[in-house]
């Protein structure tokens, strides 16, 4: 699963601007993954701040 | 806030402040929602905007100038800098805008024009009908009420989500969203009035590192890299800590500021039934210089303007509302666009030892006119064999 960082995130919406299945949302000041999230990795990559990043849940 | 309007825009940034504005000028009521609860804030810009774009829209003001430029420099991956200048000497040839105050003022234009403003209001669904956008779900303090509109104009930006839920793919290619930081700096030695651009594999893969001064020893310094370069301890962040660490050792950051910024080529469409896309949301930024302000204005305000006609006539039709999309491709933005979307890919291909090789070529530049448009006639004026290299392209470019 996607795991946002909040305390490295800085609500810019980079990653938004990427994801292919339009998962992500900025709302204001924080960072909202919807359950269509593929954990993918594209806006872990992308993330100038390296805020987010895709656990494995095994 | 109404229940109805003419037209409803998403987004109280520069693409929305203009078409609120345009729309309530054109006699129309309209409602411009900003999610954020202060418009301006947060910046996600270097604010820089030529001379004669800005011109274009509002008159120059110092509350929101930072400060005004004369030339530019840019630094070539081996250190070798290239001065640009203008062949006025002291002639102005950009600003650097204050955009918390600047956005501010684009807004309160929009207020003072008849526009009702709501903040802290978030489009959190559009209203579709027979498949035409009818109006959208605005959420604010724990209430969400129905507006509808005639037109709705998508001014989300960067991380617009409000065409995508109309169903447009709005998706920013991984190679061509610029992962990019930026600190406000104080206390650092800086020529006020000019800009600098650091280019190179070492600095800033497939993007560049900028220096845009806000004034007396402060500036915006900043880094943009494509997102298929970043990744786990090589990011944005991590560029520009080292370039900090190494060029401005003893300056302060006043403020940190992340975002991406699309070098795409604009959607393919930006308009639907009832829906017209601008400014970022639209993927209209210059894909060369990552500039979006002008293009954001400019989109915005022509929006607003066919959304009247189309109003007037009463139909709102995808159809009547390609008269947006055929004219904003059609204009002098829309093929700079184009036409700078190539040389950036040819740009981002080119190694090191070919980007200090065009920069050696043209060591001090006074342009008539500045622009980049200027600046590439001019290099390849002094690298022939680039004609080649630029095929097709150049044939535009003379």
């Amino acid at each position: 699963m996607l795991n946002v960082r909040r305390d490295i995130c800085g609500y810019c919406g980079c990653c938004v601007s990427v994801c292919p299945e339009g998962a992500l949302e900025l709302i204001d000041a924080y960072l909202s993954v919807e359950k269509n999230c593929t954990s993918c990795g594209v806006c872990a990559k992308v993330c100038p701040l390296g805020a987010l990043e895709v656990i494995d849940e095994k | 806030m109404k229940n109805k309007y003419d037209v409803l825009v998403i987004g109280g940034g520069p693409a929305g402040a203009l078409a609120g504005k345009t729309a309530a000028e054109k006699g129309l009521s309209a409602l411009i929602v900003e999610k954020r609860p202060a418009i301006g804030a947060p910046v996600r810009c270097a604010e820089g905007i030529g001379k004669e774009a800005l011109h274009e829209f509002i008159d120059p003001d110092p509350r929101w100038i930072s400060a005004e430029m004369t030339g530019a420099g840019i630094v070539a991956p081996d250190g070798f800098f290239m001065k640009l200048g203008s062949e006025m000497a002291g002639s102005k040839v950009g600003y650097v805008l204050d955009r918390k105050i600047f956005d501010r003022e684009l807004v309160w234009k929009a207020s003072e024009a008849g526009a009702d403003i709501a903040v802290k209001s978030r489009a959190a669904a559009p209203v579709i009908e027979n498949g035409a956008v009818r109006g959208a779900k605005i959420e604010y303090a724990g209430k969400t009420t129905e507006v509808r509109a005639g037109v709705i104009i998508a001014a989300d930006g960067v991380e617009s989500k409000f065409s995508k839920w109309c169903g447009i793919d709005t998706t920013v290619p991984v190679r061509e969203i610029m992962s990019s930081v930026q600190y406000v700096m104080t206390d650092i030695d800086i020529d006020e009035h000019t800009t600098i651009f650091y280019l190179g594999n070492e600095v800033a893969l497939e993007g560049y590192l900028w220096v845009f001064p806000k004034g007396k020893r402060s500036a915006n310094v900043g880094i943009g890299i494509s997102g298929r370069k970043s990744g786990e301890g090589h990011r944005a962040k991590d560029y520009l800590d080292r370039f900090m660490k190494r060029t401005f050792p003893d300056g302060k950051t006043i403020e940190y500021i992340p975002g991406g910024v699309s070098v795409c080529r604009p959607l393919d469409c930006t308009v639907a039934d009832g829906l017209m896309i601008t400014g970022d949301a639209a993927r209209v930024v210059d894909p060369l210089t990552g500039g979006g302000i002008y293009n954001a204005m400019y989109t915005g305000r022509l929006a607003a303007e066919v959304a009247a006609d189309c109003i007037e006539k009463g139909d709102c039709s995808k159809k009547a509302l390609m008269k947006y999309d055929h004219e904003w491709r059609e204009s002098k933005m829309g093929r700079s666009i184009e036409r700078n979307y190539h040389i950036k890919e040819y740009l981002i291909k080119q190694p090191d030892t070919k980007l200090n090789d065009i920069i050696h070529s043209v060591s001090n530049i006074n342009l008539k006119e500045f622009s980049t448009m200027n600046l590439i006639k001019e290099i390849i004026r002094a690298n022939p064999k680039l004609v080649l290299e630029l095929g097709a392209l150049a044939a535009s470019l003379r």
